[in-house]
């Protein structure tokens, strides 16, 4: 090796994968459907009837209390629910995680049961509030069972998670059942943010705000996913950094959950997307899942109004049905990519 | 300096590090051999912090690893553990970059680029900085986790069999390489080696291990005697002087 005297190199070869054109791209297509999700709907709202200013301004009243707090809800939901699966993975280490294949969602529903039994009146915050305690508890649960069931597999993980999952669900169907409350258990467990207005959706923001508590911690979150050893070895605090992670899931699950219910698949799909495209340095991931994600949920939901028009489809089925295929489309890749 | 002080570390009632006491990390390499299971990975993790002792203490230049802070003796100190699996999706220059922590936090500076750049250089990995590291042979892989150690720019650096997964050549780049480190950077380099003739070779101490012990602490030269070797490996090493050179001969 006659490395002595290293010449600073030409980058010739890309340091990493760039994919500015793809960025710009996505960027766009953001922006045309979120324009595209304020104007469809039963009542009209377009450009020209707010332009027109017409009679008395029902367009505009539309517009501000229900239509783009719709948006905006389903941009925040969207990208933190796939910053969220990112986090997941890169806590587990391992590409089939996300908070409903870990039981988080459903200790979170559980949470939220619990709340509507026992302080019915309970205001939106401190909903948020346990399920959001409830999630943690299912996160660390999840995190400890997997280090205890040494799982040689990493398809095996997620099986564990849904193993959880079932239990905790079945118990709170059981009491959901008991206590006659199945119907609100239905409808969290059904995604749709057709009930989103003003002044009941902004808990999505603190959602929104984890993924800039995500992307300032990407680093820590990247020597994470290298493992503990490694973690160790450049000074950083792993559990510390696990918590942190562990809290971030936690809360957007929470504040997804009860701003519009279950959302599948999103945090599975989007960041194994993203890990193909650039990888999985957090840093760079970020940008990419939280726009990918925001897209497709954006899209679904647009499905969803209008592919039974005047009717509303829950949200939560275009994506379980669109977040399959994508993930079976994974799979067969990796398999063919045969590592 | 490292320095152990009676430490102990037991597994389910297995005493593995048996009440060591030895100081070691001093200028130049120094080569740690043993058969397996002698406790050497286990020393390397007391000495990082990775696994607690059930007795003693262990300290880097003074500082006992228990209780300094972990920042401050990342930048001290590098361990490169024996298997290293990384499932994430990283680049070469993403895994070197992440050598730096420890200096930077996340915030790269115009130093720590040179470094990174240098220990990429180094281990002439240039060509490969923008693949994935599932996308490397596992020699070429290797080389990209001695460059993240290399970046990392410590005074102690440990390395765990380093010479695993690298072909004739490569080990013998690799160990070159690791008395350049030495001689050139001033680094103080600790090597767990299986081949005895790259200890002798490379090294200018041999510690060496059983069950727990350390059974010879030696400039190399010293260790390279059938007897020595013998008591080591509880197998009979022949060693012969080649060119001025001590080689053992174990091959059968
Ligand atoms: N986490 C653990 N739990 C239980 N026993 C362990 C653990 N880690 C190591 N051991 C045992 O401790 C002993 C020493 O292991 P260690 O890895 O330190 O050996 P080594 O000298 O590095 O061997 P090798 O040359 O094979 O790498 C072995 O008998 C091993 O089985
Ligand atoms: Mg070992």
């Amino acid at each position: 090796m006659t490395a002595l005297h290293p010449q600073p190199t030409s980058t010739s070869t890309p340091a990493r994968p760039r994919r500015t054109g793809a960025g710009v791209l996505v960027g766009v297509l953001l922006a045309v459907l979120a324009v595209a999700s304020l104007f469809i709907g039963v009542s009209d709202v377009s450009p020209v009837s707010l332009l027109s200013g017409d009679s008395d301004g029902t367009a505009a009243f539309l517009l501000v209390a229900s239509r783009i707090p719709r948006t905006v809800a389903l941009v925040l939901a969207g990208a933190s629910l796939g910053i969220a699966g990112l986090i997941m993975q890169m806590l587990v280490r391992n590409k089939f995680v996300e908070p409903s294949t870990t039981g988080v969602t459903e200790f979170a529903t559980l949470g939220m049961l619990g709340t509507t039994v026992v302080v019915p009146g309970m205001a939106v915050v401190g909903k948020t509030a346990v399920a959001a305690v409830f999630g943690l508890v299912g996160t660390w649960v999840f995190l400890r069972v997997v280090r205890a069931v040494p799982v040689r597999q990493l398809v095996l993980v997620p099986l564990v998670g849904i193993m959880l999952g079932g239990v905790v669900g079945a118990v709170t169907t059981f009491f959901a059942y008991r206590l006659d409350l199945l119907q609100s258990l239905m409808q969290w467990s059904q995604g749709s943010f057709a009930g989103v207005m003003q002044g009941r959706y902004e808990f999505v923001w603190i959602a929104g705000a984890m993924v800039v508590v995500a992307w300032v911690a990407a680093d820590r979150f990247s020597v994470i996913g290298l493992g503990e050893e490694f973690a160790t070895n450049l000074g950083l605090d792993f559990r510390r950094v696990v918590a942190v992670g562990m809290v971030v899931v936690a809360v957007i699950t929470a504040a997804v959950l009860v701003t519009a219910g279950l959302i599948p698949f999103l945090g599975l799909v989007v960041p194994n997307v993203v890990s193909l495209l650039i990888g999985d340095n957090v840093r760079r991931a970020i940008p990419w899942v939280a726009v990918l994600g925001a897209v497709l949920v954006v899209a679904c939901d647009i499905v969803a109004r209008t592919v039974r028009f005047p009717y509303e489809i829950p949200l939560s089925v275009v994506v379980g049905v669109v977040g399959a295929v994508l993930f079976l489309w994974l799979l067969l890749r990796r398999r063919s990519r045969a590592h | 300096m490292i320095a152990l002080e009676g430490v102990t570390k037991r597994y389910a009632g297995q005493t593995v590090v048996d009440d060591v006491s030895i100081s070691f990390g001093g200028e130049g390499v120094t080569a740690l051999i043993g058969p397996n299971g002698a406790g050497k990975s286990t020393l390397f993790g007391l000495v990082g912090r990775l696994v607690r002792p059930d007795a003693g203490r262990v300290t880097v230049d003074g500082l006992d690893v228990a209780t300094t802070s972990s920042q401050e003796l990342a930048r001290r100190l590098a361990v490169l553990r024996q298997d290293n699996h990384v499932a994430a999706r990283l680049t070469v220059h993403d895994l070197v970059e992440f050598g730096r922590f420890p200096h930077s936090r996340g915030r790269l500076t115009v130093a720590d680029r040179e470094h990174i750049e240098r220990a990429i250089a180094y281990l002439e990995l240039d060509a490969y900085r923008g693949r994935f590291l599932d996308e490397l042979s596992g020699g070429q892989r290797q080389r990209a986790f001695i460059a993240m150690v290399l970046a990392q720019d410590t005074e102690y650096v440990l390395l765990d069999e380093p010479l695993n997964n690298l072909d004739l050549r490569h080990m013998t780049e690799i160990m070159r390489l690791v008395r350049e480190m030495a001689d050139q950077l001033g680094k103080r380099v600790v090597t767990v080696l299986h081949d005895v003739n790259f200890a002798a070779t490379y090294a200018d101490r041999i510690v060496a291990m059983r069950e727990g012990r350390v059974v010879a602490d030696a400039p190399a030269r010293e260790v390279m005697r059938p007897e020595v070797l013998a008591a080591v490996y509880d197998t009979t090493v022949d060693v012969r002087e080649i060119d001025g050179r001590p080689v053992a001969l174990y091959y059968g």
